[in-house]
């Protein structure tokens, strides 16, 4: 129990540090992004009073207090759900965020899912078949596809799958003749059309690190004493790969899916951004563009909170999945 | 490294072809970079006539939307790439070195402390970090500062593996009798434990070269940063900018660059696989 209690605080921690780190580079480095906006509103002919007015109507603090009573105030506004407003789209950061999250969540949650299996059948097979041509070749594609942008490969897919062939839609979360006011069977299989091609990009550039894990972690579970007394006893081959290695061998995967789950909205940046996908990938790189800066630290911070949560879930997670681990 | 020992990596290196083609990869980039733009000088300005045109001798890969050779942008854009990639992998280095070897060696609160915050670092999601810091910079950013930022969103993970990789040096014995000798600690780290840990620095330094090349297609395709001369992240924003996807005559436009990347970084990676096989001599296979 104190070990929970250890482990929360340090995610409170690290969030805290998000937050603390977009404060600092918005408000304190020089020139910060709060400072040119007071000058843009007062070079647009407001006297400075009018100027921050103006301003602490889009941040959640006011820009004249001292620096530590802002800090506060942002602080406040982070968990009490004010993340101040977008210039941008003129509507509030988290109405924008509620509008964004389910489409990450939505296209993310499912090529995981299929990375995830895919990653582990593929990475088992190879570690029983390792040395050989196959092993070889699926061990370089893990490599290279882990170390491609996810946009150069989306390029390819789009160019043959979208533009060439026409079998898919490139972009957008629908199609343009459907209402997405209106739930129904047609704006469910629209969205899950359009959603094909960033789930490919996303499950081919991921899969690669699935099956590197997969495979080490089989590889060493292959050596323990346990396999060889299976084999001892006289276990079919296909039982021993099920039930005593496979199972063990995932055991470390687990925490790592959960990890990946709290990176989703980080990791998609440039899939979205691609096929111009809704989600919050899409919102950053468009509130970077803009300059939006309440919406910039909104969609961070998101990020960040996911990534924590995931995290802790994860280190409770291993603890219930692997009785072996044992917390001081 | 004595010459029997390179003559030995060489050896090595000669015995499987894919490490021979990722040095070749890598060469010849060198060589695009660093002689290339001799031969092809960078000429940015429109030749409205000769939009788009299709392969040919004078034009190898074509022009794009404003007349302009391809094969030009894409031999003075490997500069920029490289140089971006090889400072970022410099500075990662650097830092992921000095905190890995400090928290490994000197232990106790110090070496706590540190991994506190690389743990804290690592949780941070590095792209969007990126976007954020570039985002709050308002003027324009020069290469070393493009690297230096790369740089310091993603030492985390490498800081880590070289202070496991320290911890294990450290265990050896050649370090047990060198602290019987009362050698000193500087002695420890600067003779003993550096020179042991070369061959990670080198593949760390090639793990931080893909990354360097990954953050810059990233800042430069989305169009975080802006700069007044040509590096293939830009050229892909460039190309994209002018709906390059759907213009059958633009395709080899935007693909030139993007083959380069994914050239570049399998190149980097079989290096990367021929090293450690080098070092590691478990790994080898025998043939």
């Amino acid at each position: 129990m104190k070990w929970v209690v250890r482990k929360g605080l340090l995610s409170l921690f690290t969030l805290l540090c998000s937050i603390t780190i977009t404060f600092f580079l918005f408000r304190i480095i020089p020139g910060n992004p709060v400072d040119i906006m007071i000058l843009e509103y007062m070079r647009g002919g407001d006297s400075y009073e009018e100027a921050l007015t103006k301003v602490s109507r889009i941040i959640p603090f006011l820009p004249n207090k001292p620096i530590h009573e802002q800090y506060v105030d942002f602080l406040k506004g982070v968990f009490t759900g004010n993340l101040g407003y977008s210039i941008w789209l003129a509507t509030p950061v988290t109405k924008i965020l509620g509008y964004a999250i389910p489409w990450t969540i939505f296209a993310v949650s499912i090529s995981l899912i299929i990375s995830f299996l895919l990653g582990i059948v593929i990475g088992m097979y190879t570690a029983y078949k390792r040395g050989s041509i196959i092993d070889k070749v699926l061990s370089f594609y893990s490599s290279v596809s882990t170390a491609t942008p996810q946009n150069v490969l989306g390029f390819f897919i789009i160019w043959i799958l979208a533009v060439q062939l026409r079998l898919f839609p490139s972009s957008g979360p629908y199609g343009p003749n459907v209402d997405p006011k209106v739930f129904n069977l047609e704006f469910l299989l629209s969205v899950l059309y359009h959603a094909i091609l960033p789930i490919l990009t996303y499950v081919l550039t991921s899969l690669g690190g699935w099956i590197l894990t997969m495979k080490s972690s089989t590889v060493s579970v292959l050596g323990e004493n346990y396999v060889t007394a299976a084999e001892a006893r006289g276990l079919k081959d296909r039982r021993i790969a099920l039930s005593y290695v496979g199972r063990n061998a995932i055991l470390p995967l687990f925490t790592r899916f959960a990890i990946s789950l709290g990176f989703m909205f980080g990791g998609v940046l440039l899939i979205e951004n691609l096929f111009l996908y809704p989600g919050i990938g899409r919102y950053l790189n468009l509130a970077v563009n803009y300059r939006d800066y309440s919406l910039i630290s909104g969609c961070f911070l998101i990020t960040s909170v996911a990534v924590v949560a995931a995290n802790f879930i994860a280190d409770l997670l291993y603890g219930k999945l692997d009785p072996r681990v044992k917390f001081d | 490294m004595s010459f029997k020992r390179l003559m030995s990596a060489f050896k090595i290196i000669s015995k499987k072809p894919s490490s021979i083609f990722g040095f070749v990869i890598l060469l010849s980039f060198i060589l695009m970079a660093t002689v290339g733009p001799l031969f092809f000088s960078l000429d940015l300005r429109a030749y409205p006539a000769k939009r788009y045109l299709p392969p040919s001798l004078e034009h190898p890969l074509g022009t794009d939307f404003a007349g302009r050779d391809v094969l030009m942008q894409i031999i003075n854009g490997s500069r920029e790439a490289l140089l971006i990639a090889i400072l970022t992998g410099a500075v990662t280095l650097l830092i992921a070195t000095l905190i890995g070897v400090s928290s490994g060696m000197l232990g106790g609160l110090l070496d706590e402390a540190l991994m506190r915050v690389t743990e804290i670092f690592l949780m941070i999601p590095q792209y969007p970090l990126l976007l954020l810091i570039a985002a709050s910079i308002s003027r324009e950013l020069n290469l070393f500062e493009v690297s230096f930022i790369i740089g310091i969103v993603q030492w985390p993970a490498i800081a880590r593996a070289t202070r496991s990789q320290v911890l294990a040096i450290r265990e050896r014995p050649f370090i047990e009798a060198a602290r019987c000798l009362n050698l000193g600690r500087l002695h420890i780290i600067f003779r003993e434990i550096i020179p042991n840990l070369m061959p990670y620095l080198v593949m760390n330094f090639f793990l931080a070269l893909t990354g360097g090349i990954y953050a810059q297609v990233v800042l430069f395709s989305l169009g975080i940063l802006r700069f007044t001369s040509i590096n293939w992240g830009m050229m892909i924003n460039i190309a994209l900018g002018e709906s390059a996807l759907i213009n059958q005559k633009a395709w080899i436009y935007l693909f030139s660059p993007i083959v380069c990347i994914v050239l570049l970084q399998t190149g980097l990676i079989l290096i990367s696989s021929a090293l450690e096989e080098i070092f590691n001599p478990r790994l080898r296979t025998e043939e």
